[in-house]
């Protein structure tokens, strides 16, 4: 047992079924999240990835089964409800606004406010101040925090959008997919912001189908296939090859694997 | 570099300093600062000496740069937040009517008739940020529906009341009413007596008002434009909606992701551009007297123009208040600059046109600076 592990979990999915019409999209997936472990959802295109995500983070109203947050029964109506109760999701498309100044999007939508007399006003200077502290732990140098967002790169917007959403009291960040558009440095630096939050007891939700990127931070791996779930598997008990196999069904990549010379 | 930071921060080696004069390019007042220094010069080289910056020219071009002024903040904040109005021009033209037809035709107390076009105008802007929200439709073409719809009542409504398309006789049914003084009357009258006695500023040298001075205030006018102007500066700059205002323009979809009412705020900005049309139509049938069907005909572009010389782009997020004043100052001033330097005034027209084409030009250049695209 890994020593993350032995206290309650944050979050416990169980048997989670989700129908859209005669689709079965998730046909029964338990899962548990712990504070302060990476755990990764993965499976290939169609596998239920993101609808098992959107049930966790409010969009989704499961057909059959139990979400328990902090081990109570939890009944989200929509997605403010799961951010209300600490759950933040990092879409692949953020929500991060390119012409605005990383501070005025930092604090989008929960500006902080002085009162001069009657009045209040959007407390810039407490905005600028954090927003430089926050960026500076995540290991990203602005310019000032008046830069605008648009010149950043993709991981660095990445990587404001996770340190945005950890600064607001997030106690389960979920990543959709963060590092699918990137390069390869920039991929390394939104892997390494991943580590920096779980250091903080936070748990991370970390949703790929990239192998390589998985085990480089995950605790704990969970490979949907089909709308079920294959298990969940400690870091340390499986190899790239076995959750390669796993995340396609086995069969056809055997044979593929074959002819790419196991490249893949 | 803020000052609390832990520790200092090693510079990143692939960001370049900044140049003064790159960062003071993308600040959105510059195209209207250099345009106001630009015209200014100008004018003081060429017609300086043609009564242009006498006290009654500059209370001359200030009035109608003020006029300019009142629309461009209100389309300015709705510009930044999104959306066009291209029905402000009608709107001014019908709010004048209505108030005309509400206190000398139907002879109610001028103060309800300007109450009730006040609730009625900032009514119809709901309706058409409602329209634009709850369809998804492009505001160029909802409001381009009122522009019609609003312009086609405003010449139908007297006609039929009163067969005819001017409704005069405002003024006197003004006379003394406490909220008609507050858009068609002048302030600071002592102080400009007193200057006309102290020799600062000319007075009458005969006639009825020999010794009075010629300038006898500051209209109401110019003061609701600058109380408009600072009013929506710090709305956008100092407040936590103007951020709002920003991020609804900038992307709708990433502000809804991050808990900003969109709709709600693009809808109040239809009502403030609304607003604003009918201050400009209020003061305007108050300084005239009367109010006229053919109002405000093309006021809605030459706001956005004022607006897009200010430094906002078309497509929202971005812009400034004070840059949208300065391109309504630059506007009044070269209006009636040439007039003064006795220029034929079609080439008004001219102007605006090159002058509109260059600041999109230069604001499409800026926004590939803000944002770091190539």
């Amino acid at each position: 047992m890994n020593s993350r592990t032995t206290h309650e979990p944050i979050i416990r999915m169980v048997k989670i079924e989700k129908h859209f019409g005669s689709v079965i999209a998730l046909a029964g997936v338990s899962v548990d999240v712990y504070p302060g472990e990476c755990h990764c959802l993965l499976g290939d295109n169609g596998a239920g990835k993101s609808t098992f995500i959107k049930t966790m983070s409010g969009v989704y109203k499961p057909t059959a089964g139990e979400i328990y947050f902090e081990d109570k029964p939890m009944h989200f109506e929509d997605p403010r409800d799961a951010i209300a109760a600490g759950i933040a999701t990092v879409h692949q498309h953020l929500a991060m606004i390119p012409l605005m100044s990383v501070s005025r999007n930092f604090f989008m939508g929960n500006e902080p406010l002085k009162k001069v007399g009657p009045m209040k006003f959007f407390d810039h200077e407490f905005a600028n101040r954090v927003t430089m502290e926050e960026m500076q732990k995540m290991g990203i140098n602005l310019r000032g925090p008046d830069q605008a967002v648009g010149t950043l790169s993709g991981g660095e917007r990445q990587t404001v959008a996770i340190a945005r959403a950890v600064y607001f009291g997030a106690k389960v960040l979920i990543l959709d997919e963060p590092t699918s558009a990137l390069g390869v440095r920039q991929t390394a630096n939104v892997l390494a912001t991943i580590d920096k939050v779980r250091k903080q007891d936070i748990a991370v939700v970390f949703i790929t189908h990239n192998v390589r990127h998985a085990l480089a931070v995950g605790d704990r791996f969970t490979v949907l296939n089909r709308g079920k779930t294959l298990g969940t598997a400690q870091r340390g008990q499986i190899t790239p090859e076995e959750l390669q196999d796993m995340m396609a069904g086995g069969q056809e990549l055997v044979e593929l694997e074959g002819s790419l010379g196991g490249t893949v | 570099m803020s000052q609390t930071a832990p520790q200092q921060p090693v510079a990143d080696e692939r960001v370049k300093e900044m140049s003064a004069v790159r960062r003071a390019l993308i600040r959105p007042e510059l195209g209207g600062i250099v345009g106001t220094i630009a015209v200014f010069t100008f004018f003081l080289l060429f017609a300086h000496d043609s009564g242009m910056f006498n006290s009654q020219g500059i209370l001359n071009w200030s009035t109608v740069s003020a006029q300019f002024m009142i629309i461009a903040v209100g389309a300015c904040l709705l510009m930044i937040a999104g959306e066009f109005d291209l029905s402000v021009g009608s709107m001014i033209g019908f709010s004048g009517m209505m108030i005309a037809i509400l206190s000398v035709t139907l002879g109610w107390p001028v103060w309800i008739a300007i109450i009730v076009t006040f609730a009625g105008c900032v009514a119809i802007g709901a309706l058409n940020g409602l329209i634009v929200v709850r369809t998804g439709l492009p505001s160029f073409i909802v409001t381009l529906a009122f522009l019609f719809i609003l312009r086609g009542f405003t010449i139908y409504l007297p006609q039929t009341i009163e067969r005819k398309t001017i409704i005069g006789g405002v003024r006197d049914v003004a006379e003394g009413d406490w909220l008609a003084a507050l858009f068609g009357g002048k302030i600071l009258g002592g102080l400009f007596t007193w200057m006309g006695n102290a020799g600062i500023i000319e007075v009458f040298e005969r006639g009825t008002r020999q010794g009075e001075p010629v300038v006898d205030g500051i209209p109401m006018l110019i003061i609701w434009a600058l109380a408009l102007m600072v009013f929506g500066h710090v709305l956008l700059t100092k407040t936590r909606f103007g951020n709002w205002i920003f991020a609804a323009g900038g992307d709708a979809e990433a502000a809804r992701n991050s808990g900003v009412p969109v709709s709600q705020v693009k809808i109040l900005m239809f009502m403030f551009t609304a607003f604003c049309a009918c201050v400009f139509a209020t003061c305007q049938v108050m300084e005239f007297g009367s109010a006229g069907a053919d109002r405000g005909l093309l006021k809605e572009f030459e706001a956005i123009i004022a607006v897009v010389i200010g430094g906002a782009l078309l497509t929202g997020g971005y812009g400034s208040v004070i840059g949208a004043a300065l391109g309504a100052l630059i506007f009044g001033v070269v209006q009636q600059g040439l007039f003064f330097a006795g220029v034929e005034s079609s080439l008004f027209r001219v102007f605006l046109g090159i002058i509109l084409l260059g600041a999109v030009i230069l604001n499409t250049y800026i926004r590939r600076l803000i944002t770091g695209e190539r």
